[in-house]
């Protein structure tokens, strides 16, 4: 099964990415930053990252970065889920290693439909 | 597939109220250069922004919008914090609770004030700011007036790196139609030289799709800038072009495949159609998100619980079955031998059970911070609004408190506050003289005392005139002009319906309730107020509450047959009865004296008509209790132990009964009701004045009687 981690600090958010996943019958894991997140990375394999960019104590750029230093994660594929929908932005997060952006608003039918161009 | 996320609409309220709080108190804080907080409060609004979008909140969006601009400015450094953005922006703060409060109940706000806000949002950002997000991908709209496109895709060889594969891409593609792909393998080294880590291959695909050019440059979205890639719209099938395309290449074509949409068509259909409900915000998602809402509220009562606490909990409940499974198993075949054992076991179920109910109780406790949370600004605003300089000193924030106590506790506390800021806290020239410091100081402090949880709200400022306040009860025909009260007795006139001592009325306090009502609130909560105050030094309203609505340490009285549970927090005294003391006034009417008071006897069998032997009032008891500042003395048979009950609702199981406020199920599983006092005190006073009525018509009559 495609085991997605999930990285939010809003409750809700991750709370509907990872519905909006497992409904489509992923398998996710949560964290809340990055910090939370790269321990959960440590300790375990991934096919997909999808993290909020804004977050406490480690943002999504920096996970990014971080996640791409492990051997496990130098291939999966990272999406920034952010608002941010400028240039700017898109090119910190590839920079970082990102594999793409999910531009919030948040769309269920949307983000399935687009996690299909880096995961089966 | 369609995903229904009105579920979440709950959690994001929740989260965006804390949100809000996050940032106004942020704000509060804020100083220059302080980026830590600045983007604390820019992630919240961020946050918000986000999870509005999302169930279709828009003017929430869109308000929003505005003020996350304003914050990205501070962030990074364009912009200076300045007193007077923080202002704007804890004006923002108020009308993006509005928009969401009104978007939870689906209920319209006050344009005026938003309007207004976001003017001068607009104004402070120079002007230039759209609320609209994003339109950049507007100006690329290509119409497909072919029927297809021919694609050179020719990645970077380090493409992989960033987690992207090539096949995904070409299986997103053919969902949009059918696809050829063919792949130029010209660039693959030698075996030996092959880097596992790198792509090698390009590609050239042929997209059969009604699909519009967007839509397939948007799959190539996150690789664009690595890779080189060429997008041909294919005029018409017969079209010869591209053939050169393909034969420039076909020496190196090794491999041709066909990946044919298995959907076909419908799938494409389904695409639109959802591309299309992404374009109507205002037709379909404002009708998905007026379902969700409805159920938004109906779910709101709920609670967050610390992991902590349910840690404990699950803990506690495996001591519990321990000591369970250890009874049964002692009681399987029990002989006098075991006795000990017995009584050991039931002193372990004891314990478990009372730390079991604690730590459920604990479950509904909060920390006192919630209610706290508003002071700092409201304390801000007034300072500003009354032109004085004040701060407030918070402690004793982590104190926990009862969920529904908290919620109830709210409005009071506000009032007291708002009263220390107008009438307490002097002005600054009058601080100066009175040699204080220039600026005046308001305390909340919260802290337990005993099973009671007491919530201090103390200002250094005038204090009460105590002869103003006895002048204006005087003048208001409260007390008697020759009346001689204790400092206590005088504060509690302030608590007095229509008692008001500010020399006029302000649009901060002295408006609307008054405290009278602040009084009424905490009592209905089953707590009491008092004041403190040294003229010129300060005053102090002390409020004390029980630590939870659902459970109350209680009195178990005997009355005939009957048990009957006195609330310990109103009882003022248990006494036998001295003959002496006792006073008959008129009729039933009998008086006893307790010291400088006379307290009147309300014997319980009476009002609850019961059949007792202890009638005379000589062999009976008599417990002083205080409800509404009335001290009656309650006539009972007998004092039995005193014991913590759980309350349970007699309108829930019943119907309401005057006098008393609830049940409880005694340890032996009899029912025992509990006194509702300031209920039993207005009985016994509807009584009286019937009485006494009725008596004065029958004395009319004798006149009329005898005139004749």
């Amino acid at each position: 099964m495609t085991k997605v981690l999930v990285v939010d600090d809003s409750n809700s958010i991750r709370d509907m990415v990872s519905f909006t996943l497992k409904s489509a019958g992923y398998q996710t894991v949560e964290a809340k930053d990055g910090q939370d997140g790269l321990s959960k990375a440590q300790t375990s394999d991934f096919d997909l990252v999808i993290s909020d960019v804004n977050m406490p104590n480690m943002d999504g750029i920096s996970l990014c970065s971080e996640l791409r230093k492990l051997a496990n994660f130098k291939f999966t594929p990272i999406l920034m889920l952010t608002t941010e929908s400028s240039t700017d932005m898109k090119m910190r997060g590839k920079s970082a290693g990102a594999t793409g952006w999910l531009v919030k608003p948040f769309n269920p039918e949307k983000l399935l439909a687009t996690i299909k161009r880096v995961v089966k | 597939m369609s995903v229904d996320l009105s579920q979440f609409i709950p959690s994001f309220l929740e989260e965006s109220f804390e949100g809000l709080e996050l940032m106004e108190s942020g704000l509060l804080n804020l100083k220059p250069g302080d980026n830590e907080t600045i983007h604390s409060i820019f992630r919240a609004a961020h946050s918000i922004k986000g999870g509005a979008g999302t169930f279709g909140f828009d003017s929430v969006t869109e308000f929003t919008h505005l003020v996350e601009t304003l914050l990205d400015e501070m962030r990074d450094g364009r912009r200076e914090v300045s007193s007077a953005d923080t202002e704007i922006l804890l004006e923002s703060v108020d009308c993006m609770r509005l928009l969401i409060e009104a978007a939870r109940d689906e209920q319209d706000y006050d344009h005026d004030k938003v309007s207004t806000t976001s003017a001068r949002l607009s104004e402070t950002l120079g002007g230039q700011q759209s609320t609209d997000s994003d339109s950049e991908n507007e100006s690329n709209v290509n119409k497909n007036d072919g029927c297809g496109y021919n694609i050179k895709f020719i990645p970077e060889h380090s493409l992989a790196k960033t987690g992207n594969d090539p096949i995904f891409l070409f299986s997103a593609l053919a969902e949009l139609g059918e696809l050829t792909i063919s792949a130029n393998t010209e660039e693959l080294p030698a075996l030996m030289d092959i880097d596992a880590q790198e792509l090698y291959f390009s590609w050239e695909l042929t997209l059969i799709t009604t699909a519009e050019e967007a839509e397939v440059i948007e799959i190539f979205e996150w690789v664009e800038d690595e890779c080189l890639l060429e997008l041909e719209p294919i005029v018409n099938k017969a079209n010869e072009e591209p053939t050169n395309n393909i034969s420039d290449v076909a020496d190196g074509v090794i491999n041709e495949l066909s990946v044919e949409s298995s959907l076909g068509e419908i799938e494409n259909q389904e695409v639109l159609a959802s591309t299309k409900v992404d374009n109507e915000p205002e037709t379909a998602t404002g009708e998905k998100s007026k379902t969700s809402k409805t159920k938004a509220k109906a779910d709101l009562g709920s609670i967050r619980v610390g992991v902590d606490k349910v840690d404990s909990l699950i803990n506690l409940m495996g001591e519990l079955v321990i000591t369970q499974s250890m009874l049964s198993e002692l009681g399987n075949d029990f002989d006098m031998s075991k006795v000990e054992r017995l009584t050991s076991g039931l002193e372990q179920l004891l314990q478990n059970t009372k730390e079991m109910q604690e730590s459920v109780m604990r479950i509904r406790m909060l920390p006192i911070s919630f209610a706290f949370n508003r002071f700092p600004r409201l304390v801000h605003d007034l300072a500003i609004k009354t032109g004085k300089t004040m701060e407030l000193v918070i402690s004793g924030e982590q104190t926990e408190l009862d969920k529904t106590v908290m919620e109830q506790i709210g409005d009071p506390l506000v009032h007291l506050v708002r009263n220390a800021a107008d009438h307490g806290i002097e002005s600054k020239d009058v601080r100066l003289a009175n040699g204080k410091p220039e600026k005046g100081t308001i305390s909340l402090d919260a802290y337990h005392q005993g099973g009671n949880i007491v919530i201090e709200i103390k200002d250094d400022g005038a204090g009460i005139n105590r002869q103003t306040v006895l002048d204006k009860a005087i003048d208001k025909g409260l007390i008697d002009a020759n009346a001689i009260l204790t400092d206590s007795q005088v504060y509690d006139l302030l608590f007095e319906p229509g008692f008001s001592t500010a020399a006029e009325v302000t649009d901060i306090s002295g408006r609307g309730v008054g405290m009278d009502v602040v009084k009424r609130n905490i009592q209905a909560l089953g707590g009491r107020i008092q004041v403190e105050s040294v003229l010129g030094k300060g005053s102090t309203f002390k409020v004390n509450l029980p630590l939870t609505l659902a459970i109350l340490d209680g009195q178990l009285v005997k009355v005939g047959t009957e048990t009957y549970i006195i609330p310990l927090i109103s009882i003022v005294e248990s006494l036998q009865i001295d003959n002496q003391l006792i006073n008959r006034v008129s009729g039933d009417m009998v008086l006893y004296r307790l010291r400088d008071d006379n307290v009147p006897v309300l014997p319980i069998y009476q009002m609850f008509n019961l059949e007792t032997e202890c009638t005379e009032i000589d062999k009976a008891l008599l417990v002083v209790v205080e409800g509404d500042g009335q001290k009656v003395g309650l006539m009972v048979d007998d004092l039995l132990a005193q014991q913590q009950v759980v309350i349970k609702s007699l309108n829930d199981n019943y119907q309401q009964v005057s006098g008393i406020s609830g049940a409880t199920i005694l340890g032996d599983g009899s029912v025992a009701m509990i006194l509702d006092i300031p209920g039993i005190i207005n009985m016994a006073l509807e009584q009286a004045q019937k009485i006494q009525r009725v008596r004065t018509d029958g004395n009319s009559n004798v006149a009329a009687e005898v005139c004749l």
